[in-house]
């Protein structure tokens, strides 16, 4: 075999690392804009899911995306406070970058959901009927099922206490089993439940077994058999996001403007 | 070594498959074979790959240093991964979701890597792209396979169109769960094997 010497393979492997770089960083730049824009119309498709305005698994264009999207307000909020805040945009903000980012997020709570860190401000959607009137807010959560953090909406009816949806847009659970927290009918029996009781305590419960339609069960929904923790998972994080950590405050906020008590 | 074209990319279909005869490149057949429209997109992912690796490195074969040789075939097949994982991220933004870290997982594929080792270093570029396809397909004959049945069984479609009606969804079958679960992917391949080696005896190892 040939040899070869120690100035030509540092050579040869710099000249491979080299074109290799260019290669790959020129198209991952180029691709770079398109990927974005899949992502936010991903999420944003998420949103309108929850809000009831698409048919799950629903494939949209860009166009209808954003036509629908008309009557949605994007707002962000302090969780702490529950106010609304309006120094940034709102569009722009992007919650999962504030989370990772010391400054703007804080250490959260020890909570069932296992969530380590928790963003000072979240981004959350408020759907206008046709008089300008909010009917429901969208609410990001997330929380640890079997394998993975779920990440997902909640919709709620503007009297903060009845459930409109619930939707997640991204987990890895198991495929058939956790992973039918996908499933249009596992979906289906959310709409009417109520999340808090009669003292505005997170109610909602994923239980084992089957609950029954929402009037006669309003707390308690279907469990997905064979996904016990997934199911779990799920109870966690809503009873964390609904809690005095999470959404709390501002839901407070919203009930004491429009007078329910 | 097969010397004609033909059996160079037909060879490893049956009589030389990269999956049951060689046993390589199990991991990723477990993982994206629940749902045949994610197997599909993965199959193209690794052919895509597999055609271009063996390509660069058997055209560089006779300047690669030999002491060198397994670290440049990895960096060569490792940006040809990341590039397939940007791509299918702009233009197949769901399915890629689905696959998450087993496109960049194709890197470990140990087919990639063997046939570069073993083919396309001693053989022509043009020899190398047709040995790249034929294990391609070959990989892929087997991952359709294992696909179709675990979506069959698993969740009662075929390329997400309703084949047997669920009882949760008011139908008739109850889907099997290990199907859905990576060990019965192990079955299906284990069962593949087994057919193979049973009209094609001389695949048995030697005891």
């Amino acid at each position: 075999m040939r040899q070869f010497s120690v100035r030509y393979n540092l050579l040869f492997s710099a000249a491979v690392c080299g074109v290799a770089a260019i290669f790959v960083s020129s198209l991952a730049v180029a691709l770079s804009e398109r990927q974005e824009v899949n992502a936010l119309l991903y999420k944003q498709s998420n949103v309108l899911q929850a809000a009831g305005f698409a048919e799950p698994g629903e494939k949209l264009t860009s166009e209808e995306i954003e036509k629908r999207f008309e009557n949605i307000e994007i707002v962000v909020i302090d969780l702490e406070t529950g106010d609304e805040v309006t120094d940034i945009d709102a569009t722009a903000f992007d919650q999962q970058a504030a989370k990772k980012d010391p400054e703007r997020s804080s250490e959260a709570p020890e909570n069932k959901a296992r969530i380590n860190r928790l963003p000072h401000r979240a981004q959350i959607f408020k759907v206008k009927g046709e008089s300008g009137e909010v009917e429901k807010v969208i609410l990001p959560v997330e929380g640890y099922g079997l394998w993975s953090t779920l990440y997902g909406f909640l919709a709620l009816s503007s009297d903060t206490r009845t459930i409109e949806g619930l939707t997640y847009y991204e987990h890895l659970e198991t495929a058939g089993l956790g992973g039918e927290v996908d499933n249009p009918r596992w979906k289906a029996l959310w709409p009417g439940r109520k999340a808090f009781d009669e003292n505005w305590n997170p109610e909602i419960e994923v239980i084992k077994g089957a609950a029954g339609p929402a009037d006669q069960n309003p707390y308690q929904v279907d469990g997905l058999s064979g996904a016990t923790i997934t199911s779990r998972g799920v109870t966690n994080m809503l009873h964390f996001w609904l809690g005095p950590d999470g959404f709390g405050p501002y839901l407070e906020k919203i009930r004491a403007q429009k007078g329910v008590a | 070594m097969a010397d004609k074209k033909s059996d160079v990319v037909l060879d490893p279909l049956i009589n030389n498959n990269p999956i049951a005869l060689q046993v390589l490149g199990i991991c990723s057949a477990l993982a994206v074979t629940t749902k045949l429209e994610t197997t599909f997109v993965m199959c193209v992912a690794v052919i895509g790959v597999l055609m271009v690796s063996n390509f660069s490195v058997s055209l560089l074969r006779h300047h690669i240093p030999p002491n060198i040789r397994i670290i440049v075939q990895l960096t060569i097949i490792a940006s040809l991964v990341i590039v397939t994982d940007q791509i299918l991220k702009a233009y197949l933004y769901d399915i890629s979701k689905q696959l998450s870290v087993f496109v960049g997982l194709i890197i470990t594929n140990c087919i990639i890597m063997g046939r570069a080792e073993a083919y396309a270093m001693q053989n022509n570029p043009f020899m190398s792209l047709l040995d790249g396809i034929g294990n391609g397909l070959g990989y892929s004959v087997i991952l359709l396979g294992c696909g179709l049945l675990r979506e069959l069984f698993g969740s009662g479609k075929v390329f997400g169109m309703e084949v047997l009606p669920l009882v949760t969804e008011g139908g008739w079958y109850t889907p099997n769960g290990l199907m859905v679960l990576s060990p019965g992917a192990f079955f299906i391949i284990g069962l593949f094997i087994w057919g193979i080696r049973t009209i094609r005896p001389e695949q048995v190892e030697a005891e």
